[in-house]
C-alpha cells in the first residue's frame, strides 16, 4: 500500500538544512539533516522558530542566508542566489489548522495538487479517490470541510499535501487542533501513515508526547538556536535546557561539579550527586531530579539516609491526575510530586515552611554542553 | 488550607444552543426607525401611484424602450466594472507600492463626486474636444456623448467604485493562509487567484457587483450629462426626470416599474447567492 | 457716503442702475431718502425671491439695486427651474415673490390660489448657439437641418424645448437633436464642451456665457419667445417687501437690468 508514495528519485532525499532567517528583532539559525524516511520532530516553546522554519523549507519565507538542500536539488541558497517558489518546491506542508479550501468538497481538495499540475480533472479525482480510499475517507468525498470532523479533517490535509507527491513532508501542530480523545487516535492513524513516507519527514510540536510517539529523533530549537538535539528517550533523560526538563516533568540545575560529587547549582544551592562517567571535577554539569524522588517533611529529618536535605517554602499546589505538584521555592527551587494524602496528612499549604530530602543516588548528573549544531542520529 | 489546581480540563465542546434572531432591543428601536424611513417613501409613492391610468401610460413604447436600456446599460457597465474592477480591488488590496492610498483615494473619488460633475470629468476626457475622446474623434470620427456607448462608460463611472471597494475589503479580509496552501500544492499564482482567491470572495464578488448594478440602474447625473437625452441614451431615470417635468402620475409610474423590475432581480439573486455567506 | 461703499460693491452696472433708481420716480421703494432710514418707504426685513433660473444675472443686479434703494432690506433668492419652484410654492415652501419662465408654472401657482395678478414683465427668445470655433459652420436655422450637424435642444417637455419645436415648425426643417436635454443648462453645457455644433437656447444665455458661445440670430418671423410672469405669493411673509420688489422689477432700473441681459420688453 506504501506504493501510493513511492516516486523515482536518482538519489536518496537526505534534508540538509543550514539556515538563518531573520524577521525583525528575531533570528532563527539552525542547521540540521534529516534523513530518508526519518521522522523529525521539531520542538520548542511557542515562539522559538518552528513554524518559522517550516515556512522556509516550504519556500513561503526566503531564508536569509544559509542553504536548503533536498538531495541532489538546491531549494534556496543565498550564496548561489537560488530560490524555488512554493509552487516548485516537491514540499508537502500540512498546516497546524489544516487550510482545507472551504469553497472545495474534500474530494476536490485532495485533487487540487494534481489539477494544479495540470492533470486533467478526471484524471486528477481518480487519485484524489485512491488517496481517500487509503485514508478511509471516501464516504466523506463530497462533504465539505466545514462538515467533517477535526481528525477527518486532519487526515483530508495529510492526503491533500501527499496528493503532490512530495519529497518531503511537513506537519506544522498537526494534532493541536484536535480535543484530547480525538488525539490519541488520530495519533496512532498518523504515526501509521508517516511511516509509509519514503521521504524525510518534520514534524513541529509543542506537545512532548507527541513528538516522543511520531519522531525517530527530536530537534529542540529555542529562541531560534537548536539547543537539544538526539532520540527521544534520551531528550526526555537527560534534557539540556528548563524547557524540556519542565515538558517531562525533571527537576533540572545548571552547575559546576566540586570535590566529593558536590555540585555547586547557579542559582543557589549545592546536591550531592550519584558519581557518572566522564565527569571530573570543575566541569560544568547539569544535575536531573524526578520530582517524586523528593521526600517532604514539616520539620528537618533528623535521621534520614538522603544526602541532600534542605530547606523551603510552598508557593504552590497542583493537583495532577494521581498526584500533587508541590512548588518549593528555596535553595534549589524545586518540584516535588507526592500522594493528595501525603498532602492532607501533612496538612501542607502554599507559604509554609517545610524540609526537602533527595537521595545522591536519585539524581542524574551529566555533562553541560551545547548541542551539535547539525547531525543526525543515524 | 490546601489549594489545589485542577489542570485536567474538559475537552469535550460544549454544545451551547445558540440564540438566532433574539435581538437585544437598544438596537431594535432604531433598527424599526430605519426600516420606517426607508419604506415610508416607497409606500408613499404605492399610495399615490395613478393606478388607474397605469396601463395607459406604461403602454408607452418609450417606457418599455427606456427599460430595456437602462437594464441593458446597467448590465453592461457591471460587466465591465467587474472585469476592470476585480483586478484594481486585488492591486489595492495586495499590492505593496508607495503611494498606493494615494490611489485608492483617487479611484474611489466617484464614490463622493456629485454625479453631475462626474459627467462633466467623463466630458472633458471622452468628449468630442476631450483629453482623450479629442485623438479618438480625429482618428475615427467616433465621439462617445450621445450614444448608448457613452451610457455605460458614464455609469461605469459612478457604480465600478462600488464594486472595488466591497471586493477590495473582500480581498483583505481573505485568509491568506489559504492562498499559502495552495502554492504548497503546485497552484500558480494565476490558478491561485482563479481556483482559491476568487471563490473565497464570492459572496463579496455578488454583493459588489449587485451595489454596483442598481448604482448603475439609478443612474442619472453623470448620464444625462455624459450621454445626453436621446432615444439611444433615455434610460428609466432619465425618463422619470422628464415625465416628472410635465406629468407627475406618469413619473410615479415609470418610478414604480424601476422599482419593481430592480426589486425582482435583487431578490432573485439574494435567494441564488447572498444567503449562502462565505463557507467555514 | 455710505452708498458710494455699497455700489462700490456691486459693480459699475449696478452703480448705474442705483443712480437711475434714485432718480426715478416709478420705482416704489425708491423714495426713501439719503437718511438711511429703512422706515420710510415701509419695506423692512427680508424678501424671499424665487426666480427661474434664467433671471440670476439680471435679478442678481436688480435685487443689489432694491437692496441700496432700501436699506435694511435684505433680498434671499432661490434660483431654480419654473416647475420645480412652482412645486415647492405648492409645497408650502415660504416665498415671497415668483418669477416664472414660463406662463405655464405661473397659472398652475395662480390656480392653486397660491398667487393672484401676475404681471408679464419680458420676453426671451431664442438663439443658435455655436461653440466659439463654429465647427458645423452654422450661418441659419436651416443649417441645423444638415446631415450631420450635431444639434442641442431642451426636451419637449420643458419651456425652452417646446420653443425649439415652434421654431423648427416654421422655419419648415425636420431635425433630429443628439441631445434633448432636461433643461437649458444642459444644451449651454453641450455647446460650451463643444459636444455639438450647435444648440438652441435663450438669448440671455448667450450673452451669460459671453466668449465661450457664439449666438447666431433667429429672424423675428420664425423665432419663438417665453413670456416672464412675475406675482406677489398670497402666503407671503413679507408682502409690503414684495408687492415694493416686484413693482421695482418693473421699473425702469428693472427694465434696464433684464434688457442688459438679453430680455426684451413684454
Amino acid at each position: 500500500m506504501s506504493g501510493a508514495f513511492v516516486r523515482t528519485t536518482t538519489s536518496p532525499t537526505v534534508l540538509r538544512v543550514d539556515a538563518l532567517v531573520r524577521r525583525g528583532e528575531f533570528d532563527l539559525d539552525v542547521g540540521f539533516d534529516v534523513q530518508p524516511g526519518e521522522v523529525l520532530g521539531v520542538l520548542g516553546p511557542n515562539g522559538a522558530g518552528k513554524s518559522t522554519l517550516l515556512r522556509a523549507l516550504a519556500g513561503l519565507t526566503p531564508l536569509t542566508a544559509g542553504s536548503i538542500r533536498l538531495g541532489d536539488v538546491v531549494l534556496d541558497d543565498t550564496a548561489t542566489d537560488t530560490f524555488v517558489p512554493p509552487a516548485d518546491r516537491p514540499v508537502g506542508l500540512v498546516f497546524q489548522n489544516y487550510r482545507l479550501f472551504p469553497h472545495l468538497d474534500v474530494l476536490d481538495n485532495v485533487a487540487f495538487a494534481p489539477r494544479s499540475q495540470g492533470v486533467p480533472r478526471a484524471e486528477a479525482r481518480a487519485r484524489a479517490t485512491e488517496l481517500l480510499a487509503r485514508f478511509d475517507l471516501t464516504e466523506l468525498a463530497a462533504r465539505r470541510p466545514s462538515q467533517v470532523s477535526g481528525g477527518q479533517a486532519q487526515r483530508v490535509a495529510l492526503a491533500r499535501a501527499l496528493a503532490a507527491t512530495p519529497l518531503l513532508l511537513l506537519l506544522d501542530e498537526p494534532l493541536s487542533a484536535l480535543d484530547a480523545r480525538t488525539r490519541l487516535d488520530v495519533r496512532t492513524q498518523l504515526r501509521h501513515h508517516l511511516a509509509d513516507f519514503p521521504g524525510p519527514v518534520l514534524i513541529v510540536t509543542h506537545d512532548p508526547l507527541e513528538a516522543m510517539v511520531l519522531a525517530d529523533r527530536l530537534l529542540v530549537i529555542e529562541e531560534g538556536r537548536v539547543v537539544q538535539s538526539g532520540p527521544p528517550g534520551e531528550v526526555a533523560r537527560r534534557p539540556a535546557t528548563q524547557y524540556v526538563a519542565r515538558l517531562v516533568g525533571l527537576n533540572l540545575w545548571r552547575g559546576r561539579l566540586g570535590s566529593d560529587q558536590r555540585v555547586v547549582l547557579a542559582d543557589g544551592g549545592a546536591l550531592v550527586v550519584a558519581p557518572a562517567d566522564g565527569l571530573a571535577a570543575g566541569d560544568p554539569v547539569l544535575v536531573g531530579l524526578r520530582p517524586s524522588a523528593v521526600t517532604v517533611s514539616t520539620e528537618r529529618p533528623e535521621h534520614g539516609s538522603a544526602r541532600n536535605v534542605w530547606p523551603g517554602r510552598i508557593t504552590g499546589l497542583e493537583l495532577l491526575a494521581d498526584r500533587v505538584r508541590v512548588q518549593v521555592d528555596g535553595a534549589p527551587s524545586t518540584l516535588v510530586d507526592i500522594t493528595a494524602a501525603a498532602v492532607a496528612d501533612l496538612s501542607l499549604a502554599a507559604g509554609q515552611r517545610i524540609w526537602l530530602a533527595a537521595k545522591a543516588t536519585e539524581t542524574d548528573a551529566y555533562p553541560d554542553r551545547p548541542p551539535a549544531s547539525t547531525g543526525s542520529a543515524g | 488550607m490546601v489549594r489545589v489546581v485542577r489542570v485536567e480540563r474538559s475537552t469535550g465542546s460544549i454544545d451551547r444552543t445558540r440564540e438566532r434572531g433574539t435581538m437585544p432591543w437598544p438596537l431594535g428601536i432604531p433598527a424599526a426607525v430605519a426600516v420606517f424611513f426607508l419604506l415610508v417613501p416607497l409606500v408613499a409613492m404605492l399610495v399615490r401611484a395613478p393606478w388607474s391610468g397605469l396601463t395607459r401610460i406604461l403602454a408607452n413604447s418609450t417606457v418599455l424602450d427606456a427599460l430595456r436600456l437602462s437594464l441593458l446599460s446597467a448590465s453592461a457597465a457591471t460587466v465591465a466594472s467587474f472585469v476592470l474592477g476585480v483586478p484594481l480591488a486585488w492591486m489595492l488590496a495586495r499590492a505593496r507600492w508607495r503611494g498606493l492610498s494615494v490611489l485608492r483615494a483617487l479611484v474611489t473619488l466617484p464614490l463622493v463626486l456629485p454625479p453631475v460633475v462626474g459627467g462633466v470629468a467623463l466630458l472633458l476626457a471622452f468628449g468630442r474636444n476631450g483629453v482623450v475622446g479629442k485623438a479618438i474623434y480625429d482618428w475615427t470620427g467616433f465621439a462617445l456623448p450621445f450614444t448608448t456607448w457613452g451610457v455605460v462608460v458614464a455609469e461605469t463611472f459612478v457604480a465600478m467604485p462600488f464594486l472595488v471597494v466591497t471586493v477590495e475589503g473582500a480581498f483583505r479580509a481573505a485568509d491568506q493562509g489559504f492562498e499559502e496552501a495552495a502554492a504548497t500544492l503546485g497552484a500558480s499564482r494565476m490558478t491561485i487567484f482563479r481556483r482559491v482567491t476568487l471563490p473565497l470572495i464570492g459572496p463579496s464578488l455578488v454583493a459588489g457587483s449587485v451595489l454596483c448594478w442598481a448604482r448603475a440602474l439609478g443612474e442619472f447625473g453623470a448620464t444625462i450629462t455624459f450621454a445626453g437625452n436621446n432615444p439611444d441614451t433615455q434610460t428609466m431615470p432619465i425618463a422619470v426626470y422628464l415625465a416628472n417635468e410635465s406629468d407627475t402620475d406618469a413619473a410615479i409610474a415609470l418610478s414604480l416599474v424601476l422599482l419593481l423590475v430592480s426589486v425582482v432581480v435583487l431578490v432573485a439573486l439574494r435567494d441564488r447567492w447572498l444567503r449562502q455567506g462565505p463557507a467555514l | 457716503m455710505r452708498r458710494t461703499v455699497v455700489t462700490a460693491s456691486v459693480g459699475l452696472s449696478a452703480a448705474a442702475l442705483v443712480l437711475a433708481g434714485c432718480g426715478s420716480s416709478g420705482g416704489s421703494g425708491t423714495a426713501s431718502s439719503s437718511s438711511g432710514s429703512s422706515t420710510t418707504s415701509g419695506v423692512t426685513g427680508t424678501v424671499t425671491v424665487f426666480a427661474a433660473a434664467s433671471l440670476k444675472s439680471s435679478f442678481t443686479v436688480i435685487g443689489k439695486a432694491f437692496e441700496a434703494a432700501n436699506p435694511g432690506v435684505k433680498v434671499t433668492f432661490n434660483f431654480g427651474p419654473s416647475s420645480g419652484l412652482a412645486t415647492s410654492i405648492a409645497q408650502g415652501n415660504p416665498a415671497d415673490v415668483f418669477a416664472s419662465a414660463s406662463p405655464t408654472n405661473m397659472d398652475s401657482v395662480v390656480k392653486a390660489s397660491d398667487a393672484s395678478d401676475p404681471t408679464t414683465f419680458a420676453k426671451n427668445a431664442m438663439q443658435i448657439a455655436v461653440p466659439p470655433s463654429n465647427p458645423g459652420a452654422i450661418t441659419g436655422i436651416a443649417d441645423l437641418a444638415k446631415p450631420g450637424v450635431k444639434v442641442a435642444r431642451c426636451a419637449d417637455a420643458v419651456p425652452c424645448g417646446k420653443l425649439a419645436m415652434t421654431i423648427f415648425t416654421k422655419a419648415k426643417i425636420t431635425v433630429n437633436p443628439v441631445d434633448r436635454a432636461v433643461d437649458v443648462n444642459g444644451v449651454v453645457k453641450d455647446v460650451t464642451t463643444g459636444e455639438v455644433d450647435a444648440g438652441l437656447v435663450y438669448v440671455t444665455d448667450v450673452l451669460a456665457q459671453g466668449a465661450k458661445v457664439k449666438g447666431i440670430v433667429i429672424p423675428a418671423d420664425v423665432n419663438a419667445s417665453t413670456s416672464y410672469p412675475i406675482a406677489v405669493l398670497s402666503k407671503a411673509p413679507n408682502a409690503a417687501g414684495a408687492k415694493a420688489f416686484k413693482a421695482f422689477v418693473l421699473s425702469d432700473t428693472g427694465v434696464a437690468a433684464l434688457t442688459d441681459a438679453g430680455f426684451e420688453k413684454p
